[in-house]
């Protein structure tokens, strides 16, 4: 990171003052009079980014280990259906994905008279199980491909050492497998959730508002093209700021 | 079984599919997205080339653009930058046609859709490209300007065939960002294959059977491009000792 030091060099000092008149001639030139009539609902859909952004981490990556373990040494019965899974969903573009799960699966479904009876399926009718669902398995299965790597990087000789202490398999899966792995992973990691923050604005387009979504209301609503955008793409770098800053701060810690 | 087939939509797929039904929809979308794909993929490259020799070589102040040209690029989602880039490029088409005196021009979306990811593309690129130049030993570049090779012969014929083999996977990758990034256009309004699709599913309501065939047609480009590529790399990285042990 630049330090103070850095910042005092000449040219730069220019280009922040630049910099600073563009940002007051944006204030005073551009429309921001729409800001207190969509605050609220801007707030609401930050937190649904956020919200659906945690879950699909969370969860893509409880099942990227498994998928990256059977890879790894999985017998081919196992690593055969995780390497075509991961195929799969690196091959193909995440919006096809969303739509095929909300528009295709949410077509299907229906036709199950069981489904339609069972407790789930008020929850099957709305949006945000399926955009939950498709960014969950994109993110296993890129994520499924880096802990491949990072499983079949931990020395050998480490596990043969475990395994001569008698220890079970789990607890060496636990103890000695796991958090080198997962020290290995943690700068890809922290990439792949800046990149998975990028793709949620994808589920707007099956009708979840979030933050994305809410300004494509104001661009429609007030016909008001660059601002909203504009913020847009500040509380995103915001964001994947910090998302940053916290996987530095896990790596050193 | 034909049950469950009949519920899946996969029944009349064959139909659904063929070239005289929605199928032609289909492949014409293909073709639009690869068409917009190897476009804003040679945009970027050329982008890349100038932003990395710019990030290398050049002055402070080009240094410090383009460190903040890839940097907001790449923070900030594609689908974001994609109406961004829209609005802005047709914004500033429409002045210089008012300018010149004409009325509103209808802008091309192929042309449009190009412009956008290769923007996009271009950032990416940059950061690939300057690694590969990187990684290039200093002392080839010395000795054939001590040959007193110009700048550009220097470039043609000495960094670029030398950088190949570490550009190329990378620029792989971008290939295949770049072929998956031409389905976020759909949201825009282009029509390319996702979009096709979009429509095709929602007038026959057949959208398990749509998708699974775009999906198929995606995942059949990436596997060839994943072949073509494994071919360049092998070309790109000939004379030099092979990755898996022994020569190549």
């Amino acid at each position: 990171m630049t330090g103070l030091k850095d910042l005092m060099q000449p040219h730069r000092i220019v280009m922040m003052l630049v910099f600073a008149a563009l940002v007051i001639w944006c204030a005073f030139a551009l429309r921001w009079d729409w800001i207190p009539k969509y605050a609220p609902l801007a707030l609401e859909g930050l937190w649904a980014t956020i919200w659906i952004l945690a879950v699909s981490t969370v969860l893509g990556f409880l099942l990227a280990v498994p998928l990256g373990l059977a890879q790894a040494v999985g017998p081919w019965y196992l690593s055969l259906p995780a390497r075509t899974f991961c195929t799969i969903i690196r091959g193909t573009p995440l919006l096809l994905q969303i739509w095929l799960l909300y528009y295709g699966l949410g077509s299907l479904f229906p036709q199950f008279p069981w489904i339609r009876s069972s407790e789930l399926w008020p929850y099957l009718r709305q949006a945000w199980p399926y955009a939950v669902l498709a960014l969950t398995l994109s993110y296993a299965g890129y994520e499924g491909e880096v802990m491949r790597g990072a499983f079949s990087s931990v020395a050998k000789g480490q596990l043969e050492a475990a395994k001569s202490f008698g220890m079970p398999r789990f607890t060496m899966f636990r103890r000695i497998w796991l958090p080198q792995a997962i020290r290995n992973v943690l700068p890809t990691l922290g990439g792949e959730t800046i990149l998975q923050l990028k793709a949620t604005p994808l589920v707007a387009t099956i009708t979840v508002v979030e933050i994305y979504a809410v300004s494509s209301r104001v661009r429609s609503d007030t016909f008001i093209v660059y601002e909203p955008l504009l913020l847009l793409a500040v509380v995103y770098m915001a964001i994947a700021g910090v998302i940053a800053y916290a996987f530095r701060r896990l790596e050193k810690g | 079984m034909t049950g469950l087939f009949e519920l899946l939509g996969l029944g009349a797929s064959a139909e659904l599919l063929s070239l005289s039904g929605w199928g032609g929809n289909l492949l014409r979308g293909l073709a639009n997205s690869l068409q917009i794909a190897f476009g804003a993929f040679g945009m970027g490259l050329v982008i890349g080339l100038f932003g990395a020799y710019g990030k290398l070589y050049g002055g402070k102040v080009t240094r410090d653009l383009l460190a903040i040209y890839t940097t907001v690029i790449r923070a900030v989602p594609e689908l974001v930058l994609i109406l961004i880039l829209y609005y802005v490029g047709s914004d500033i088409i429409n002045k210089i046609s008012e300018g010149l005196g004409g009325g509103r021009v209808e802008i091309n979306g192929v042309a449009a859709g190009i412009w956008v990811l290769g923007v996009v593309q271009g950032a990416y690129a940059t950061e690939v490209l300057r690694g590969a130049i990187q990684a290039v030993p200093v002392g080839q570049i010395e000795a054939a300007k001590s040959y007193g090779m110009p700048g550009l012969m220097i470039m043609r014929r000495v960094t670029i065939p030398a950088m190949m083999s570490f550009a190329v996977p990378g620029l792989a990758n971008l290939w295949l960002i770049a072929t998956k990034d031409t389905a976020l256009l759909a949201v825009v309004g282009f029509n390319e294959l996702t979009l096709e699709t979009r429509q095709a599913a929602s007038s026959t309501r057949a959208y398990f059977t749509f998708f699974l065939a775009a999906g198929f047609l995606y995942l059949m480009v990436t596997l060839c491009s994943g072949a073509v590529f494994a071919r360049v790399e092998k070309w790109a990285r000939r004379g030099q000792p092979s990755l898996k042990g022994g020569t190549s």
